[in-house]
């Protein structure tokens, strides 16, 4: 890249490459008989080039000299247009010369472990959930991804990063009568993380696996959850969803300034909120923490080369700062985070989330229970929906238990809830200590246009909230 | 990537000659090569070009006890000497692995050797007259939108000698035009050839419709309301079949929320009938082992399941007739039949309800019992008399399947309006689906 960089004759602001080699691999099983054993090896370069203040793209495949110069000149061509009806006029500051050269840690390197003794642990965890009659479907699932991203230049960028990444997942299908019911391991691909083959083969695996399986049998015997203005506990893999919904996506910079509206939508948070919007109760301190180790979405800079480090966003409840990389926080003047990123090398990059965490509060898990007069608790998203405005969402969980008088009772199923981002925040009335804190992830981020899936990561604590609307299913 | 039929053939050529006794191959393409305009405020935000081209190569590895298989995907770059080296290390990763993987008793062999090619030509911007052709004529609106241009190729071959190529030149135009109260219209417009006349036209139109967008919104309540769901609206209420509801697997693994009109316990609307409908090409028939579905496949005929999409896979766990269905066995092409409602007459039949253009962001709520979740987005409107009377607030809606296509559905338009595909996760999708509008005597509003 710095040859084709140096063999470039454009009239220009700025030109950078940013190359990507990722290769993930994915083995999914069903009742212990493989369904897919699938990599996927993608590798290419996306060419920026900024004229008169207007960035465009070329994304190659072509990995020669002559094939990133072709892909320059291609988005010089662009750049020269778009020009000509800029929405805004950005400068080189946006694309800092950072220099890094950084490999996020992996305990149990994926080669490590013979393709053999990888299938041979998922068929066991299907044969292991499959405990009654009653389970009707068992499955299991491991994806990893080996990620290397580098960029440079003209501004001086020179910033390579490699990360190793995990997903697993196991689920238990059940059912009696017409009921049916599925419990999975944390939600849906919810356990994913940065590092190796330590986070599948992990201590607690199998006491996981046989939750798994009998909570998926106790939920088909189990009543509704009941309907009603309740106490609301939730789990830290219900709290991941929670915060990316109603947290995340409304506080990205390019949905508040107009971007996605056309797609994804944009936000109830206005550019005057910042400094001044009270978003949750005193008891909410969220943090954009790219540092925190084994959580999905870390990295040392972004992909423009901004620097990432934590930053508080909502400072016990005062929304404070907002999730936009360098070209948002120009448009805006708002301040923000280093989270200008891609999907792979064929997108360019936007705002997104990366890991987003509530900060631990100070309750106990029994402090948090004797809090509850009346109410549910919730763990394992399963649906989600939510406006393009982010206010009016409804989420559903895989298991839900009655609280009753500080006391943990039955199971419950299909528990569902719905309410308004503010007020809701506002209703938060317990945050759990570090105890309760656990990081979880999704690869499946979407947003964008052409449209993106990305990598987030969200920790959380298990939380309180006070006068929730809560529901069970159609039955 | 553009990539012509004969360096394909090439490609697959080298792969399927190399396979071994014992050995079957399924090679597979999906390349595009496109421009993408991203505007706000009739504005560029984002534009680029990109050639992408992925080869997919699945081994079957018959032996003894069985046959077992796997999958790789591989960046092609369209340099002839370095493809060749990636296909070879792609097969030769693809031998080290299947041995050591677990038979797979549901893997079915390619057998199918029917060859199909369907090319789509078309006659696009140039890339360097895009933005002022899209944005000249909108430069007094408050337009956002992505307009995606390009060829996509898909092919497959096979080591049982089926061989099909599929490409397509063409356009989307995804749009929304905005009030200064941030309220929006939506539309789409695609094709194989770049109309400047039609796109003004569009935005005429746009500039009409706005003029109702900007009344004070009315808050309705919760509860039922009749409603009219204009087709783009029934395009995102049918997608949710493609949701684990009509695929064969996810009927007899349980999770379906058709189970109960298979059994006979439930039923759809008589004025309800869905199918896969392949003869508009606007999307591959054939599947990723080389065999084509039928050009029409019926699913739901007159509120009863006749058929249901059955890939490979499952064809040869439940022992039926495969039909063509992705792995997914989602909707490719799905086509919902009209009805008798005549478009201009709509308003006045509704009388009292909603005008919904757009949903937003549905899910199941409660998949096996076929409830779904949703929002309303876009020119949505409180209809009094016959009348439009003024824009919604986004509502929340949450409802079953089983009355919104049984019994609350009034009738459908007898015109099916095109609602093309503008997704492009990965690679920029080909397709689309038909479907008219529909009017409801219930539709459940909850926050």
């Amino acid at each position: 890249m710095h040859t084709a960089l140096n063999a470039l004759d454009l009239a220009a602001d700025w030109v950078g490459f940013r190359h990507v080699r990722e290769t993930t691999t994915e083995r999914a099983y069903r009742d212990a008989k493989p369904v897919a054993n699938e990599t996927w090896a993608s590798q290419g370069v996306l060419a920026e080039v900024m004229v008169n203040g207007q960035v465009a793209y070329a994304a190659t495949p072509r990995l020669d000299v002559a094939g990133l110069v072709a892909a320059a000149q291609q988005a010089h061509a662009q750049a020269v247009q778009a020009s000509k009806r800029p929405l805004f006029r950005f400068s080189p500051a946006q694309r800092p010369a950072t220099h890094l050269d950084y490999v996020a840690a992996a305990k149990r390197p994926f080669d490590s472990v013979p393709v053999a003794e990888l299938s041979g642990l998922l068929v066991r965890i299907c044969e292991r959930m499959k405990t009654s009659d009653k389970v009707v479907r068992t499955e299991s699932f491991a994806r990893s991804v080996d990620v290397e991203t580098g960029l440079v230049s003209s501004s001086g960028a020179d910033a390579w990063q490699r990360f190793s990444l995990v997903t697993t997942d196991f689920q238990t299908t059940a059912k009696h009568g017409d009921v049916v019911q599925r419990r999975t391991d944390g939600g849906l691909r919810g356990r994913s993380y940065q590092g190796g083959w330590e986070h599948l083969f992990a201590e607690d695996l199998w006491s996981r696996v046989d939750r798994v399986a009998d909570e998926a049998v106790q939920l088909v015997h189990a009543p509704e959850c009941p309907t009603g203005t309740l106490d609301l506990l939730l789990a830290p893999d219900q709290m991941m969803l929670q915060i990316h919904e109603s947290i995340g996506h409304p506080l990205e910079l390019d949905r508040i300034l107009g971007d996605e509206r056309n797609y994804a939508g944009w936000s109830f948070v206005q550019r005057a909120d910042f400094g001044t919007l009270q978003y949750g109760s005193a008891a909410m301190t969220v943090t954009w923490d790219p540092t925190l180790p084994g959580e999905f979405a870390g990295y040392r800079c972004d992909d423009t080369g901004a620097p990432a480090g934590r930053e508080v966003l909502i400072d016990k409840g005062l929304l404070v700062r907002g999730l936009g990389g360098l070209e948002s926080q120009a448009r805006s003047g708002i301040a923000g985070v280093a989270t200008q990123r891609a999907s792979s090398w064929n997108r360019p990059p936007i705002d997104r989330m990366a890991n987003l965490n509530l900060e631990p509060g100070d309750a106990s898990w029994q402090e948090l229970v004797a809090a509850v007069e009346d109410g549910v608790w919730m763990e394992s998203n399963r649906s989600w929906s939510i406006d393009d405005f982010r206010n009016k969402f409804q989420f559903g969980c895989e298991l839900g238990r009655r609280i009753r008088n500080g006391k943990v009772g039955e199971v419950v199923r299909n528990p569902n809830y719905r309410g308004v981002t503010v007020p809701f925040w506002r209703g938060l009335a317990r945050v759990g200590d570090r105890s309760t804190f656990q990081a979880y992830g999704t690869p499946y981020c979407g947003k964008g246009e052409p449209n993106q899936l990305i990598r987030v990561g969200h920790a959380s604590p298990a939380c309180l909230f006070r006068g929730v609307e809560v529901f069970g299913g159609a039955s | 990537m553009r990539l012509d039929r004969g360096a394909w053939d090439a490609v697959a050529d080298a792969l399927l000659s190399a396979a071994a006794p014992g050995e079957f191959l399924t090679v597979e393409l999906a390349a595009e090569s496109s421009q993408f305009v991203r505007c706000s405020g009739a504005r560029v935000r984002q534009s680029g070009i990109v050639d992408d081209a992925d080869l997919r190569v699945t081994l079957y590895l018959r032996g003894a006890d069985g046959v077992r298989r796997a999958t790789r995907t591989q960046t092609l770059c369209g340099e002839a000497a370095t493809d060749r080296d990636r296909c070879t290390a792609t097969l030769r990763a693809l031998r080290a692995e299947v041995p050591q993987l677990p038979v797979d008793p549901f893997a079915e062999l390619p057998a199918g050797a029917q060859t199909s090619v369907a090319e789509t030509p078309g006659q696009l911007l140039r890339p360097d007259e895009a933005v002022e052709a899209l944005l000249g004529p909108a430069s007094d609106l408050d337009l956002a939108g992505l307009y995606a241009a390009g060829t996509m190729m898909r092919a497959v071959a096979t080591s049982a000698g089926a061989r099909h190529w599929f490409s397509t030149t063409s356009y989307t135009l995804d749009y929304s035009l905005y009030t200064d109260g941030q309220r929006a219209l939506k539309g789409t417009l695609a094709g194989a050839r770049w109309d400047a006349a039609a796109w003004q036209a569009r935005l005429a139109d746009g500039r009409s419709q706005l003029q109702a967008l900007r009344r004070p919104a009315v808050r309705i309540g919760r509860g039922d309301h009749r409603a009219w769901l204009a087709p783009a609206a029934v395009a995102d209420l049918v997608a949710m079949f493609s949701w684990d509801a009509v695929g064969e697997a996810s009927l007899r693994q349980g999770v379906s929320p058709l189970r109960g009109l298979r059994e006979g316990d439930r039923a759809l609307s008589a004025r309800f009938s869905l199918a896969e409908a392949f003869d508009g090409g606007h999307v591959p028939r054939f599947d990723d082992r080389g065999e084509l579905a039928p050009a029409r496949h019926d699913l739901i005929a007159q509120g009863r399941l006749v058929g249901t999409l059955v890939n490979a896979r499952s064809a040869r766990e439940y022992g039926l007739p495969c039909t063509g269905a992705n792995a997914q066995e989602s909707l490719r092409a799905a086509e919902v039949a009209p009805g008798s409602l005549d478009d201009r007459a709509v308003l006045g039949l509704l009388g009292n309800g909603l005008w919904l253009s757009n949903l937003h962001y549905l899910n199941w709520s409660d998949q096996p019992a076929g409830r779904i979740t949703g929002m309303t987005r876009y020119a949505c409107f409180e209809v009094r008399d016959g009348e439009l009377v003024a824009p919604i607030e986004t509502m929340r809606w949450d409802d079953s399947l089983f009355s919104l296509f049984g019994d609350a559905l009034t009738d459908l338009s007898a015109a099916a309006v095109f609602v093309p595909e503008t997704g492009s996760y990965g690679m920029r999708q080909p397709g689309g689906c038909r479907v008219p509008g529909m009017l409801v005597a219930a539709m459940r509003m909850t926050l």
